[in-house]
């Protein structure tokens, strides 16, 4: 202590150490105010309209009644139909590529699908608009509805505009596969061999040997990879906004257009017609808020608990 | 079952493919030299470029860097040195969650906080939101890469009488400095292409403009509001922008694994 006084260390040490531990301190400081900022804007839609908020589907902003139940909606069912798409995919790719795919092709196959998550939202949004939902309306949406005949079950009901639900879900479960595909890749490598070479000792075949030994022991990861995926595929404004047809209303087929918390906000936003509308649509955000807090808590949680176990 | 991993990385692979494609087809037919340095013409007459929103979105990332590096790189020496504390893994696991938090509620938080109060959209605020979703990804790359500094290293530099603060800046930090460049470029990267948090802050000008308190437009902003638009020319000029866009995180992201593997080849002389 005295030699680093010596040459006048204490004075340098001390600004140093203040100086990082206000830059780490401005992390929870900027999450905090965040939070106030949001809440304290949404205020008075919360208080006007109590749990309404999140039942009514009634969203007038002429008359300044607002519920955001189909914005809800939208999220969830877009969302858990992107991961419904994505999941399978992404731990398909992840197995190819953490056990058959040879060495060669790893690194380069790899670096297509992280390259997915590269590609800006707005630019999945263009393609989405002017190929994706042409497509759809064109293609696939007239072969389920008329020659599959899914047309009268409520999933696949009613014309088929383009924008739609449909076309949110598989925009979002091209945007969330990397961010799947790559967690589970890491979890997959992080299985140790031991527990491999047990399954292979018993005699299992490479398939049974993933199926029964590696991929239980990596399911709560792979989970979190998932659940980080649907934290990305709930906030998703742009790509979603684009395609989705914008329509505050719920409805059961996957045809027709609806709304996402995300895309009401970016939509409505600067449109906004009275400080009610406002505030409703900074509560639809502290909604949104909520819900990405306690995925993405739910999601390093379970990624953190592999991660931790494979170290001991 | 074999077969269907592979059909998974196959489809997998597809998307990227088929908007690469689209991409490379469309923008090239519509990018030319007035891309570059021409403005925006008014609908109906047709040529124009981007020029502002280039220029904007250099302004933007300037923005964000400079103050988005500097306290992420200060929060990630934190977390590296304080490697069990209890305020390290409290800050540690809350930039994970700003990480994770959606961009658009980002952009109304920087509009409420800095947009509303001064009743006019600026080229600041919307630089500062985009240094808020910086600062989380430089922070926890910062820290990967000064744990990959050797301890042995730190512990000479203080043999020698190094005090600690300088031991950190010149010792630990120039060590970790190609992987914190590559860090940051990452991130930089990553808030290049976003549009939702300059929605309501940075908002989109048609003219041009520098200055940090008045509107400024930015590429990907452009690309949407022409994407959107009605126009056939306009459409063009948004793949044209998408292609631009692309291209520029592309290279952002290439020049980071550059960075990183340089450093690498250096160990080898």
């Amino acid at each position: 202590m005295a030699s680093t006084q010596l040459h006048g260390a204490s004075v340098g040490d001390r600004i140093y150490r203040f100086t990082t531990t206000a830059f780490a301190l401005s992390i929870p400081l900027l999450l905090v105010l965040l939070a106030i900022e949001v809440v304290v804007a949404a205020w008075p839609a919360l208080k006007a309209f109590h749990l309404g908020f999140l039942t009514s589907s009634e969203w007038d902003a002429v008359n300044g009644v607002f519920g955001a139940a189909p914005a809800i909606y939208g999220t969830l069912v877009s969302s858990l139909l992107a991961l419904l798409i994505a999941t399978p995919l992404a731990i398909g790719v992840a197995i190819f590529l953490s056990e058959f795919a040879p060495p060669w092709l790893r690194q380069p196959v790899a670096f297509l699908v992280d390259l997915l998550a590269a590609i800006p939202s707005v630019v999945y949004g263009l393609w989405g608009i002017f190929v994706l939902v042409p497509f759809l309306r064109e293609h696939v949406m007239p072969f389920l509805a008329d020659r599959l005949h899914l047309g009268d079950t409520p999933l696949f009901s009613g014309p088929a505009y383009g924008p739609s639900m449909l076309a949110a879900g598989l925009i979002l479960a091209i945007m969330v596969l990397p961010y799947i595909s790559s967690v589970t890749r890491e979890v997959l490598m992080a299985v140790p061999r031991s527990q491999r070479e047990a399954a292979l000792a018993l005699g299992a075949t490479r398939w049974e040997m993933i199926w029964g030994a590696v991929l239980p022991y990596a399911s709560s990861g792979v989970m979190g990879g998932v659940i980080l995926g649907l934290g990305r595929a709930l906030g998703e404004t742009m790509a979603v906004t684009m395609v989705i047809g914008n329509r505050h209303e719920i409805s059961s087929s996957l045809f027709a257009p609806g709304y996402t918390m995300a895309s009401v906000i970016a939509n409505e936003f600067s449109e906004a017609t009275n400080d009610m509308h406002l505030s409703a649509l900074m509560a639809v955000g502290a909604v949104l808020l909520a819900i990405t807090l306690v995925v993405n808590i739910i999601a390093r949680w379970l990624v953190w608990r592999v991660e931790r176990r494979g170290q001991a | 079952m074999i077969a269907l991993t592979v059909l998974a990385a196959l489809l997998a692979t597809l998307p990227l493919v088929l908007i690469l494609g689209l991409l490379l087809k469309q923008g090239a037919s519509s990018l030319n030299w007035a891309f570059f340095t021409a403005m925006p013409k008014p609908v109906g007459e047709s040529g124009g470029g981007m020029a502002n929103a280039l220029a904007g979105t250099m302004m933007l990332i300037a923005i964000a860097s400079a103050i988005g590096l500097p306290v992420g790189i200060g929060a990630g020496m934190y977390l590296a040195e304080h490697r069990g504390g209890r305020l390290a893994s409290v800050v540690r696991f809350l930039s994970d969650v700003l990480n994770g938090l959606p961009s658009i509620v980002v952009g109304i938080f920087a509009w409420q906080f800095l947009v509303r109060p001064v009743k006019h959209f600026s080229a600041l605020a919307g630089g500062i939101a985009l240094a808020v979703m910086m600062i989380p990804l430089v922070a926890r790359a910062t820290e990967e890469m000064i744990r990959l500094v050797p301890n042995s290293l730190r512990e000479a530099a203080l043999a020698l009488g190094y005090p600690r603060w300088r031991t950190s800046l010149t010792v630990v930090l120039r060590t970790a400095l190609p992987g914190i460049v590559t860090g940051a470029l990452v991130a930089v990267a990553r808030i290049a292409g976003e549009t939702a948090p300059l929605l309501f802050t940075a908002f989109g000008n048609q003219f041009w403009s520098t200055s940090l308190t008045q509107p400024i437009s930015a590429l990907p902003l452009q690309i949407f509001s022409y994407a959107i638009s009605p126009y056939e020319e306009w459409h063009s000029l948004a793949w044209a922008g998408a292609l631009v866009l692309l291209a520029l995180v592309l290279v952002i992201s290439l020049i980071a694994r550059f960075v990183t593997r340089s450093r690498f080849g250096h160990g080898h002389d």
